[in-house]
């Protein structure tokens, strides 16, 4: 069975958890002692209906407040796929976790109201997808029932999403499915209010649309982790490098070059967890190789193939986000986390801050506050070993670190 | 162009050995919190995996209640030399008897949740930086927002409003002396997925999984099992029933369910149609609404 991640945001007005708590319910995934917990909350909290956003959001201030703060990730399997859901909040003020969990998604669900049509929120959460590079947006135009199941008040939501998406690069495709999540209106079951409507139930296109991952298999980079040596007499002279693969194919007997040393050796064995020699090792596998040659290698330190390396510099240009209620500091130096490695590194300029509500580009701003995201030029104290965000996400991807506080400060993706 | 792509248990495992071999290379003095309990179990098995053939690069950690299952304590002493790992085990009776905790009192008395300190304690006393935990987000609500780096501060404290972001594959483990870390490689495994894993690798599990004859009481809607460590009421009568555990803790708060699920399909089967959570045994979760957050906060697993 295959595993697909998806993002979802809204807050509580949105009927996010609703939906949900929909394909949740409808799918048979909510357990009996957990829609009592619900309805017995719901109950003690007076609320006219089960409410269904109980189920997701968990923690005691989320409850008291109703409204979604933090990322949940929700787990739920049909016979065709698993999901993983990462369930994140709607408001501006909580962009960051947003980010957060969109960061490992392969499609997002962006939630219309049918009533209001494309806002700026809906423009918000779209430009969120697009800057995580999530190529796969179905569009779930909710509360039809109270547009009376409209068949031209769903043309026209559509039409204005797709002019507003001309402006958003690298989507693959867009699905755009009208839905009662009240109701239950085509959200695992075809609805007959909406003849109209030709596509499949979201439910059903989540299970069948072609993601393909979001993995690199083009470009062979091995980020090593953490050095294996038993130092046993049975594996006397055993050194293996274990990592994950971030990227393109790796073969025993193919050629590859040790990055920051530019050593050549040649690949002996791969072996996946617990010792199964496999003939090949592919993103995102984890797995443990042997060279022919012994060098030098450490944590930190990069395997690609000669004839295809990456970026190598200490000069990265970067979209980040900023997280931390202390705003950014030009010429601030911060620890940056990039696939295995860390490093020091400075601001050395802010170029534009991105309003996310309007997309337009704001230079001249001083710094990026919490929730802020803007483009940066870094530079880092020994060289990173990187590819473009856009051509794969995990050695185009770092964080920054507050060296005093050790805070997760933003995250970065590389142009 | 060959299609690259991996099942759902082969990508969960190797997530789960990412975090493992991470937490082996971000701190200084890590260990595996072991209870013996199926997911404890899971993350051993997968910890010898992430280091082969080197053995575990870190100790197994046991926090014993004194309230134990024979099946248990047996089946852990023969895994650990198994796996040839070495283990720390803290006690709850001695927390007591130094009196940094309370026993309590009653038919529903446990030490459930005495185990915090008994934990927070060893992890001083041993230093260790970080303890890697069988924690599931599909298990309950506040466990859904949690981190696979989750920090924790001087006191063992978890902020769960103010967590550290963490995106893609990169996890910060740093932190400041006395503060320590609990770290969850198996956050994206569901309880299916724990149960079909288990059946692939074909790893033995303690006895009580399966459906045996077992002395019972019925409380709060599950079996507990007959023994000297709960009082039972005068209400409460005594029957011998075909059992089998779905979770296994401490023997005062974990509930059998009835069943013939005697080998791992049948569990299977069985879980794959149960209508009620896993925890929906577990008497401690349903202290409160936010039971599992509040514990968790105090410096639960």
């Amino acid at each position: 069975m295959d595993l697909l991640r998806f993002a979802t945001a809204g807050s509580v007005d949105d009927g996010k958890s609703t939906l949900i708590g929909r394909l949740l319910y409808d799918s048979k995934s909510i357990f009996e002692d957990q829609l009592s917990a619900v309805e017995e909350s719901s109950r003690r909290r007076g609320d006219a209906v089960v409410n269904l956003a109980l189920l997701t959001d968990g923690l005691r201030a989320e409850r008291e407040q109703g409204i979604t703060i933090d990322v949940a990730y929700r787990y739920f399997a049909t016979p065709r796929r698993k999901f993983i859901i990462a369930d994140t909040p709607g408001h501006i003020q909580y962009t960051r976790n947003m980010v957060t969990g969109a960061s490992t998604a392969d499609l997002a669900i962006i939630l219309i109201d049918a009533r209001k049509g494309v806002i700026e929120q809906t423009k918000r959460h779209s430009f969120v997808a697009n800057l995580l590079k999530i190529r796969h947006l179905a569009v779930a135009v909710n509360k039809m029932d109270l547009v009376d199941y409209d068949e031209g008040v769903f043309h026209r939501i559509v039409q204005d999403f797709h002019k507003f998406a001309s402006r958003l690069d690298d989507i693959a495709e867009i699905t755009a499915i009208p839905v009662s999540a009240l109701n239950g209106d085509n959200v695992v079951e075809k609805s007959d209010k909406m003849p109209w409507f030709k596509g499949p139930s979201l439910l059903y296109h989540l299970e069948t649309v072609y993601t393909g991952g979001t993995e690199n298999h083009l470009d062979a980079r091995f980020p090593v982790q953490w050095i294996i040596r038993p130092q046993s007499r049975e594996h006397h002279d055993f050194r293996g490098y274990a990592g994950r693969v971030a990227g393109g194919v790796f073969k025993p007997g193919d050629t590859v070059s040790v990055l920051p040393s530019g050593f050549s050796t040649t690949v002996e064995k791969i072996y996946l967890p617990g010792g199964k020699e496999i003939p090949e090792a592919f993103a995102p596998q984890s797995v443990v190789m042997t060279l022919k040659d012994e060098i030098d290698i450490s944590r930190g330190d990069m395997l690609v193939k000669a004839n295809n390396p990456p970026n190598i510099g200490q000069d990265v240009e970067a979209m980040v986000c900023w997280f931390s209620q202390k705003p950014m500091e030009v010429r601030g130096k911060y620890l940056l986390r990039h696939t295995s490695k860390e490093t020091k590194a400075i601001v050395q300029e802010l170029r534009y801050q991105v309003d996310i509500e309007t997309l337009h580009k704001k230079e001249g701003v001083p710094t990026l506050a919490m929730n802020d995201v803007g483009r940066v030029g870094l530079r880092t104290a020994t060289p990173l070993f990187s590819d473009s965000y856009r051509r794969n996400r995990l050695t185009g991807s770092f964080v920054l670190v507050d060296p005093g506080t050790h805070e997760t400060v933003a995250a970065g993706m590389i142009v | 162009m060959p299609h690259y792509q991996l099942n759902q248990l082969d990508q969960l495992e190797a997530e789960a050995i990412f975090v493992l071999r991470e937490t082996a290379a971000q701190f200084q003095n890590p260990a595996l919190l072991f209870s013996g309990g199926k997911d404890s179990i899971v993350m051993a098995h997968l910890a010898a995996k992430a280091f082969w053939p080197a053995k575990i690069p870190f100790p197994l950690l046991h926090i014993d209640t004194g309230h134990n299952f024979a099946e248990t304590m047996a089946y852990r002493d023969a895994f650990t030399e198994k796996l040839g790992a070495r283990l720390v085990v803290g006690y709850v009776q001695d927390s007591i008897e130094k009196g940094r905790v309370k026993e309590e009192k009653g038919p529903y008395a446990s030490r459930n949740a005495l185990q915090s300190v008994t934990l927070l304690d060893t992890i001083e006393e041993h230093k260790f930086t970080a303890c890697l935990g069988g924690g599931r987000r599909d298990e309950e609500k506040a466990r859904a927002k949690e981190r696979f780096f989750s920090h924790r501060d001087d006191f063992g404290q978890w902020d769960p409003k103010n967590q550290r972001p963490e995106l893609w594959n990169l996890f910060n483990g740093r932190h400041h002396p006395g503060e320590h870390f609990r770290i969850f490689p198996l956050s994206n495994f569901t309880e299916m997925d724990i149960w079909m894993y288990l059946q692939r690798e074909a790893v033995d599990l303690p006895s009580l999984y399966f459906a045996h004859q077992r002395e019972v009481f019925a409380r709060h809607g599950s079996f507990l099992a007959l023994t000297e460590h709960i009082i039972r009421l005068e209400s409460e009568k005594l029957e011998r029933k075909t059992v089998r555990f779905r979770t296994i803790g401490d023997v005062t708060c974990t509930g059998a369910v009835e069943s013939n699920a005697a080998t791992l399909d049948e569990v299977i089967a069985e879980v794959a149609a149960a209508r009620q959570t896993e925890r929906g045994t577990r008497a401690d979760d349903k202290r409160s609404e936010t039971a599992m957050e509040d514990r968790k906060k105090e410096g639960y697993f």
